[in-house]
């Protein structure tokens, strides 16, 4: 998909891969429409944006509750036109520090899914629509491989990213011949405030900036015609064998 | 004709009575029907205008409160609105009060951070006013989904959501009521006419408000609405004209989008945004769209004028006297009807 022009909305945008995902699109011609829950911190974002010459619009909203969906989707349709890039990146933990399921309160369960999947499902039904009618239209979901691996404490937010995997896939075989793809998309182990809050012991040194991290993503949603829709693809590794 | 008070569960069960102009008859049917009433290379356009949540209680600085309905959006933070007094949708839309005297240069208080400063009043129709917002882009529509509801009648049985009253394409939020001639086109529909070789293609068009409770105001009604017609649209009419298809409008604003595209333009669809005032009744000869799925609507009203362009009076007018006793719902949830020549 050509970024240029292209009407994007990126979730969980004020910091992280969110921020630097929007930057990057921002910086290639892309419309951005950013989501998240603190004002000031995605004010600050969008500002920079701006700044550094970009067209970008912050939405401050939290995409696990019901009643915001439609005002992120309306509102971003209003501000760059119907969106053709949806990115959902917000994402939360749970509990912090994590706790084995056993010790994981059953909201801290349920607002994990709101977020992770409930939302980025909403988002998705709002605005992939209007995609499909248009012939066109990319919706690229982030997951973690704690959606593939069991690991231990990662139990509410590896169902929630395991079940978003699944959406994709089946949105992406309902979407087939429309002309919108879905993607979702395994970053790696990033240098984020998430993950210091997951692993707050783990060397820095190991983990990957986000911003380069960002940029591979933006080498996929180019390529994103290419990919099979529906499809799981860890970024390091699709850009390791393209 | 009774009104629908409330969504139904399953849009695809409701009942679709279809008129057909070229046999002078009708039938009964229902929505999940509607593939085996379309033909293959036939086109069907859809309205892809979300419902902005347009209603807004306010005061004015001597604290007196009106309700302000947002009509149409004159760009930027402008709005052309109409005024209503105290009250809200529980009261009939023509019973409601007059509202407190505003003139330019007086400020609605909405919200903490959100006020409307009147520009203009118009002279012969008091309710009539020009607004402009206090905020601007995203800073405004966010407050607007945040203080609005949508606009919604006394015949409903509850105060609706805004998740129900928008479509299931529903994109930029250009309509102030829903476009409900797309509302029961659940995705299934939609995809299941894809696989027969349909197409089903989109335009955007600003669906103004259906009463004021102003006669002077609704007799004018609908006001000029903008549109938005996409290239890939306007292709996609060729194409099914050229193939001997037919162009089936979901809902009178794709008629009005479509027919006021093509009177702008001598007879040719040419992309892009425009407004339209075209009103259409039965002396009005189509010349892009050949058929419309559509509400029952209201002998008089001026969507059930617009039917006369294609199908005769005395045939609607049987058609509707016979959904009338066979329990057809009418208004926004209501049945939908297609007329269309086989």
């Amino acid at each position: 998909m050509e970024v240029r022009g292209t009407a994007a909305l990126v979730t969980g945008a004020s910091r992280g891969l969110g921020a630097a995902l929007a930057r990057r699109l921002a910086a290639e011609g892309g419309r951005v429409v950013l989501v998240a829950r603190g004002a000031e911190e995605l004010e600050r974002t969008v500002a920079a944006i701006r700044a550094a010459g970009g067209e970008a619009y912050g939405i401050p909203a939290d995409v696990g509750d019901k009643h915001a969906v439609h005002a992120i989707a309306g509102a971003a349709a209003a501000m760059v036109g119907p969106v053709e890039l949806l990115v959902q990146n917000a994402s939360t933990l749970g509990h912090v520090p994590l706790r084995p399921l056993l010790d994981t309160d059953c909201e801290a369960l349920e607002s994990a899914l709101a977020v992770n999947l409930v939302g980025p499902f909403r988002l998705a039904k709002l605005l992939a629509g209007p995609m499909a009618l248009r012939g066109r239209g990319l919706v690229l979901d982030v997951t973690s491989d704690a959606s593939i691996a069991a690991y231990p404490g990662w139990g509410a937010y590896g169902v929630s990213k395991a079940a978003l995997d699944h959406l994709g896939r089946i949105l992406g075989a309902e979407l087939d011949g429309t002309g919108v793809r879905v993607l979702t998309v395994d970053p790696g182990e990033m240098n984020t405030r998430m993950h210091a809050d997951a692993l707050p012991d783990a060397d820095a040194a190991t983990l990957l900036d986000p911003d380069v991290v960002a940029a591979r993503i933006v080498r996929l949603i180019r390529a994103a015609d290419a990919q099979a829709s529906g499809a799981r693809v860890e970024a390091a590794s699709w850009e390791a064998a393209s | 004709m009774t009104p629908a008070t409330w969504p139904r569960e399953e849009p695809l069960d409701e009942r679709m009575l279809v008129v057909d102009p070229r046999a002078d008859s009708w039938r009964d049917a229902r929505l999940r029907d509607l593939p085996r009433w379309l033909r293959a290379g036939d086109l069907l356009v859809v309205n892809d205008a979300a419902t902005v949540p347009a209603s807004f209680f306010a005061a004015t600085s001597t604290g007196a409160p009106l309700e302000l309905r947002l009509a149409s959006h004159l760009g930027d933070e402008r709005w052309r609105a109409v005024l209503l007094g105290e009250g809200d949708w529980h009261t009939r839309t023509e019973d409601r009060a007059a509202p407190p005297p505003v003139e330019a240069g007086d400020e609605l208080r909405i919200g903490p951070e959100l006020t409307a400063t009147v520009e203009a009043v118009d002279p012969l129709r008091p309710r009539l006013a020009v607004v402009r917002f206090s905020l601007r882009d995203a800073a405004l529509w966010t407050a607007l989904y945040r203080h609005g509801r949508p606009v919604q009648y006394a015949y409903v049985a509850r105060e609706l959501e805004l998740w129900h009253v928008q479509t299931p394409f529903a994109s930029r939020p250009w309509a102030v009521e829903m476009p409900s001639a797309g509302r029961p086109l659940a995705w299934a529909l939609v995809l299941e006419l894809r696989k027969r070789g349909l197409r089903v293609a989109s335009l955007t068009h600003a669906a103004g408000l259906s009463s004021t409770g102003d006669p002077a105001i609704d007799a004018v009604l609908p006001l000029p609405e903008r549109f938005d017609l996409p290239g890939p649209t306007v292709r996609a009419v060729t194409e099914a004209r050229l193939a001997g298809g037919r162009v089936v409008a979901a809902g009178t604003t794709v008629v009005r989008a479509l027919e006021g595209c093509a009177a702008l333009h001598g007879g040719e669809l040419v992309a892009g945004e425009a407004t339209t005032d075209l009103r259409i009744d039965g002396a009005f000869r189509p010349r892009v769209v050949d058929g419309l799925l559509t509400g029952l609507h209201a002998i008089g009203s001026s969507h059930r004028e617009m039917l006369r362009a294609f199908a005769p009076e005395p045939l609607l007018a049987r058609a509707w006297a016979h959904a009338e006793a066979a329990g057809y719902v009418d208004h926004e949830f209501g049945d939908a009807c297609l007329v269309l020549g086989g």
